[in-house]
């Protein structure tokens, strides 16, 4: 015993004895694989909670629950339309912790597209995006866009009613988009309708293609940050020195202590509120209201208001504008700073303002008042429930950009952040519409 | 130095540049051939006894005039109007693929995911559903009404000539 103790001294795997001065430290960072992610030393004002609210940090912490909780998932999983659903009521009732793991994957899930929008809010918010960051800015959409496939991909799984429901109607939405759209879903689907092709597909693109181009890219991403020279931060004045922390402790005791809370949230939380399951998928009837998944809520309230392909069109050009914002923002002297500037958060409040009364507004004008395709009937749907809305809302987004510009003279940046809050905002809402006030037959509801 | 030496190589055909352009080109092949390759791996296949073959409805006399019957297995309503004339729509909402029912006591075909409303003949009361119902091939074969699903056929409202009589 005492023998091999000695013997096992000198080997590296011993545990080192905690680096205790700034060089140590320093390379302690530098020569572990995960920890070198980290750059050895950060800028004081880097680790203020309220400058990442750390984000990136607390999404990445998600992606690894949801890939263990995950890989246990599949051993108690059959993706077959005849058992699917009834493995996961033997998950949920039979198996040892079955329950709390379906549970901790489905909320975890949830929390990391809450957690990645935020992260894209907060790097939109405070230019993070700017001075040579754009391919960072880019892959995170990306990340952003592969966590959607996810959750929709997994939403099939557990086949009942609101799984098959959900994919069959984001799957039909592909069918509007020309040419390419048909091809599209038919490979998804393996068909025309939602299948036992479809859950194959589902379940392969959900458990094998999506996580592994999540991991390239996550680690693209964090790769990426160290490259254009860590988190963003202000500009300084030329001389003005600005404190330098090692990351063991300052750091790497921050991501501990807030991992250790998150995880604990998260166990409590899962343990009181298992993940929801319908009943059994049926092809014949749709449950009514048949609503989608809630981060999908806002697109399918869009899709009550106008054509198909104008509600896929609206958020194709919204998301395309967001994507090139490097390109469309390009003045670097205000990165850093949250809203670019003071008068930057009254527009962005503004923002909210207008988006509060606009949005309720025109979804009651639409749904009880204005009826475009019969009063002009002259006119194909596409016309004149696809490409009149479709215009008068980017139209409208015009109007609130020089609207911006002029009342507040902000700068071009300016107008952006109050431009951006209002699109978020108005997401926010209609998702908020889509899953509170819309009842059977998806008419208006008062939720209580 | 090196600019200028790649200035002269791309200009003329030298023993590299050719050597690199075959390279370049048989990579490419490559791709393509996975690429092809994978798709025709991944492309949808229809499997044997699913959905889209020939279902015999039954007997003529069964559906009397002016009823709705719903055929599960087959995915269509089959519709006999007043006049004794049939008529097939598939169940698939042209909004967006969910199942409408029929309702009986209002007359209509409702979808409930979007709130499209169709009439006994399929076409559109209640947008957004962007045209009529599909239907499909009738063939009336010794007094049987066979309805052939393989292909939903599209139209934009209900006309009289699209009736199949006895």
């Amino acid at each position: 015993m005492a023998e091999q103790a000695t013997s096992l001294k000198n080997r590296s795997l011993r545990p080192q004895p905690s680096p205790s001065d700034r060089r140590s430290r320093m390379k302690a960072v530098a020569n572990n694989l995960i920890l070198h992610l980290h750059p050895t030393q950060i800028p004081r004002p880097a680790l203020k909670l309220t400058y990442t609210w750390g984000l990136g940090g607390i999404s990445t912490l998600w992606a690894f629950i949801l890939i263990l909780s995950g890989i246990l998932l599949m051993f108690r999983y059959d993706a077959s339309v005849e058992r699917a659903y009834t493995s996961i009521q033997f998950l949920e009732t039979q198996i040892p912790f079955g329950s709390l793991l379906r549970s901790l994957h489905h909320w975890s899930g949830n929390l990391l597209l809450i957690t990645t929008f935020l992260h894209l809010m907060r790097v939109f918010y405070n230019g993070g995006f700017k001075k040579g960051r754009a391919t960072n800015w880019l892959i995170g959409i990306t990340l952003l866009l592969l966590v959607v496939t996810f959750n929709f991909t997994g939403y099939l799984l557990p086949w009942d009613q609101l799984a098959f429901w959900a994919v069959t109607v984001g799957t039909s939405l592909l069918n509007y988009i020309p040419i390419v759209g048909g091809v599209i879903s038919g490979f998804l689907l393996g068909g025309t309708e939602v299948g036992q092709n479809a859950l194959r597909n589902f379940y392969a693109i959900h458990v094998s293609l999506l996580p592994a181009t999540l991991i390239l890219l996550m680690a693209y991403h964090f790769w990426r940050i160290r490259k254009d020279g860590g988190i963003s931060q202000p500009e300084r004045a030329k001389g003005e020195k600005v404190e330098k922390l090692t990351t063991i402790p300052y750091l790497v005791q921050i991501e501990v202590t807030a991992a250790m809370l998150l995880i604990t949230t998260l166990f409590l939380w899962a343990a009181q509120v298992p993940a929801p399951l319908e009943a059994l998928a049926n092809p014949a009837h749709p449950p009514n209201p048949a609503k989608a998944a809630w981060y999908f809520m806002g697109l399918q309230e869009l899709l009550l208001h106008m054509h198909p392909l104008a509600a896929m069109l609206l958020p194709g050009i919204v998301l395309f504008a967001i994507a090139a914002l490097p390109y469309w923002d390009t003045r670097s002297s205000d990165i850093g700073i949250y809203f670019r500037s003071k008068k930057g958060l009254t527009i962005a409040i503004t923002g909210v303002v207008f988006s509060l009364i606009l949005v309720p507004l025109l979804v009651l004008v639409d749904e009880w008042w204005i009826d475009l395709p019969l009063m002009l009937p002259f006119l194909s749907t596409l016309i004149s429930n696809g490409l009149i809305p479709l215009l008068l809302s980017l139209g409208g987004l015009a109007i609130i950009y020089y609207f911006l510009r002029g009342i507040f003279s902000a700068t071009h940046s300016e107008a952006l952040v109050g431009l951006f809050t209002f699109v978020t905002f108005s997401l926010f809402i209609l998702t908020l519409i889509g899953v509170f006030f819309r009842g059977p037959n998806m008419a208006l509801v008062m939720p209580f | 130095m090196t600019q200028q030496t790649t200035q002269t190589d791309t200009s003329k055909m030298t023993r590299r540049n050719f050597l690199q352009l075959g390279a370049g080109a048989l990579g490419l092949l490559a791709l393509l051939e996975m690429g092809g390759a994978s798709l025709a791996f991944l492309a949808p296949r229809k499997i044997e006894g699913e959905f889209g073959g020939v279902v015999k409805a039954g007997d003529v006399d069964s559906f009397p005039a002016g009823s709705v019957t719903e055929f599960p297995d087959g995915r269509f309503f089959l519709i006999r109007a007043d006049d004794g004339g049939f008529l097939t729509v598939y169940r698939r909402c042209t909004h967006l693929g969910c199942s409408v029912s029929w309702e009986a006591d209002k007359n209509q075909f409702v979808c409930p995911c979007h709130a499209s409303q169709f009439d006994f003949y399929g076409s559109v009361e209640n947008p957004p559903a962007p045209r009529a119902l599909d239907t499909f091939a009738i063939e009336i074969e010794d007094g049987q009404v066979v309805v052939d699903t393989a292909k939903p056929q599209t139209r934009d409202e209900f006309e009289a000539n699209q009736l199949v009589y006895t």
